[in-house]
């Protein structure tokens, strides 16, 4: 089973982050593996242990990134592909999506691409769905249990009340949430094997993608602070405390 | 001069980071309570394969060195000093006389379950009579029809009980020689007739680490079980001792570390008069020097491990870095204890139970008296 898993190179989120030009900083400051991402790599290393192949990473990113795919082939993964161009920086998630179809389609045929709900930095969650579409395979999102067997793909599907049980053929796209396993730690022989496992560097020439292809359709128009949350409702209990906790329960949709 | 790790050590560390603030934070204090070594998290560590970071692939090892173990003590010893005493003692004093003494045939049959963690292995030289002066070994063993019948007891051995340990390498005398006692190291598997674990002691600090005391009585092992050269234990185990006290070094300055973060937190949260206590100078110098000591004995520890790789000679270096380290680690940690004041003396607040931890470091794997010693004779004073 020949696996893809995108994985993105982001500032560490235990680092309060600096915003330039209204956009996260990237330059100089630590950056990790999408802690989301983890979990796109366990997926992969599961299924390639149960069912054999490879599991390739493929990223986006300035030449830092390249430390998000050794994060991935130290936990075992067997080859990277990142690309890197300065005409991406600040590229948005069509743009993204287009730039790892393009990776995806030049590593080779593969049976699943497997992406993490959401980046852990930029949040729009978007770019899987356009990726799966760009690669003209079925999606399935949201995945927190996975089955696969003779060419499908069985997942449990999370949604806001419960799950629903999918089933799709291969070759396919998910998208798993943090739920879906706990990913291995990187052991010092895998951090000394990854040193040796084959990694590409592209830019967007060696795609084929032309200027316009990677041309940002969206403008950052302002970047504010979130608001400070409230503090909760204190209820003083008259005899109608119980009655009202309920009620506030009924209300969220918890009873 | 270049004061770099390496890249694979830089993200070895991160990653054994995120291990203890994922599987050893959140339990430290439970374990600490429950006073029983945590074999699930053992299991845990076994698998990162930090049982087998110096060893060589073949024997079930990672082809780390021994600064990369170091490395991952310090990482553990920041939240539990028990677990990092134990990776020590599995590795510098379990395993690694098996590497460094044993037989061809020893290494390969002993040192797998060792390296991979399956199995724990102690070392028995301190005896009830004798720690510093283990040349006062009162232990023996003597040779009959092919086997070694060994009586004694042994004190304070580390990993000696666990469920998974799988022999205990003990010092007897074998004989004398030109009017001096003879020296051996032998291998006693657990569950040998005659071989007695006792119950763990009540300690004072690492206490979900497994310490015990041994009894041998006529406890018979076969000939082959002798580790090194018959007459050369107590040399090997000097040895073993210098490496054992930079890993002890490492072990201190986490412990240290782990205080200088918890007291960077709490002046941060705690406020008295209006401003958060990390505003008083009174605070700021003390916290100061705690992060001054505690940066000056990891260099120390890390030149020492680097002489070591490099085949230079490091025992002058070792005894300093064990000596400073464990020194200011107790400083440190009742230095810690002050800044958090009254919470600083309550076990929910993790430098109470550093501070307990901190005080063995000066007298395990050589005293600090000793260390003294060893200083002052590499210095070339005279002797008495």
């Amino acid at each position: 089973m020949n696996i893809v898993v995108c994985v993105k190179h982001i500032p560490d989120p235990n680092i309060p982050g600096e915003l330039e030009g209204g956009r996260l900083k990237r330059s100089g400051v630590q950056g990790v593996l999408d802690p989301g991402d983890e979990f796109g790599v366990e997926t992969g290393l599961q299924l390639k242990e149960a069912h054999g192949g490879e599991v390739t990473l493929v990223s986006m990113g300035p030449p830092t990134a390249m430390e998000a795919i050794r994060r991935g082939l130290s936990m075992g993964a067997d080859k990277g592909l990142l690309v890197s161009d300065d005409a991406l920086q600040g590229a948005c998630a069509l743009v993204t999506a287009r730039v790892l179809a393009a990776a995806i389609k030049k590593s080779g045929p593969f049976d699943l691409v497997i992406a993490g709900v959401e980046s852990t930095d930029g949040y729009t969650g978007t770019m899987p769905s356009t990726l799966a579409e760009l690669l003209d395979v079925p999606q399935v999102t949201f995945v927190k249990r996975l089955d696969s067997a003779d060419g499908t793909i069985r997942a449990d599907r999370q949604t806001a009340e419960g799950y629903q049980v999918v089933e799709s053929p291969l070759p396919a796209l998910i998208t798993v949430t943090a739920g879906v396993n706990s990913p291995r730690y990187a052991s010092f022989k895998g951090i000394m094997a990854a040193k040796k496992k084959p990694v590409d560097n592209l830019s967007i020439g060696d795609l084929g993608l032309s200027s316009e292809e990677v041309t940002s359709m969206q403008q950052i128009a302002s970047v504010g602070s979130a608001e400070a949350r409230k503090a909760g409702e204190v209820i003083e209990d008259d005899g109608t405390g119980a009655q009202r906790v309920a009620e506030f329960l009924k209300e969220a949709k918890v009873i | 001069m270049d004061f770099e790790l390496a890249p694979e050590q830089q993200e070895f560390v991160r990653t054994v980071r995120a291990f203890v603030d994922d599987v050893i934070r959140p339990n430290a204090e439970r374990w600490d309570e429950e006073h029983e070594l945590p074999m699930d998290a053992v299991g845990q560590m076994a698998e990162l394969g930090l049982f087998g970071l110096p060893f060589p692939e073949e024997y079930g090892g990672s082809g780390a060195d021994f600064l990369t173990l170091c490395l991952a003590i310090e990482e553990i010893a920041r939240v539990d000093s028990s677990l990092a005493i134990t990776l020590e003692a599995a590795v510098g004093l379990g395993a690694m006389p098996i590497w460094h003494f044993g037989t061809e045939a020893q290494r390969k049959e002993l040192l797998p379950p060792l390296a991979t963690g399956e199995a724990l292995a102690g070392f028995g030289l301190t005896e009830p009579g004798g720690g510093s002066d283990a040349g006062a070994t009162r232990t023996t063993a003597r040779l009959e029809d092919g086997d070694w019948i060994i009586n004694g007891s042994k004190s304070f051995i580390t990993n000696s009980g666990t469920p998974i340990t799988s022999f205990v390498t003990v010092t007897a005398v074998t004989g004398t020689k030109d009017g001096h006692k003879e020296i051996s190291a032998i291998v006693v598997p657990t569950g040998t007739q005659g071989f007695e674990v006792g119950k763990g002691y009540r300690k004072m600090g690492w206490l979900h680490s497994d310490t015990r005391e041994l009894a041998f009585n006529d406890c018979r092992v076969a000939e082959s079980s002798l580790l090194g050269e018959r007459g050369h234990g107590f040399r090997n185990f000097l040895r073993i001792l210098d490496d054992g006290r930079i890993a002890i070094a490492a072990l201190a300055v986490g412990l240290a570390q782990g205080c200088v973060d918890e007291s960077l937190r709490y002046a941060h949260e705690r406020s008295a008069f209006g401003k958060p206590i990390g505003s008083f100078q009174a605070l700021q110098f003390k916290i100061a020097d705690m992060a001054m000591k505690t940066e000056l004995a990891r260099i120390a520890y890390y030149r020492a491990a680097t002489l070591k790789e490099q085949g230079r000679p490091y025992k002058k270096e070792a005894a300093m870095a064990k000596l400073y380290a464990s020194e200011i680690a107790v400083d440190v940690a009742r230095d810690a204890v002050q800044v958090h004041g009254g919470y600083g003396y309550i076990e929910e607040f993790p430098v109470c139970r550093h501070f307990r931890d901190s005080k063995i470091l000066e007298i395990g794997e050589g005293t600090s008296e000793v260390m003294r010693m060893l200083i002052a004779r590499e210095l070339g004073l005279p002797q008495s």
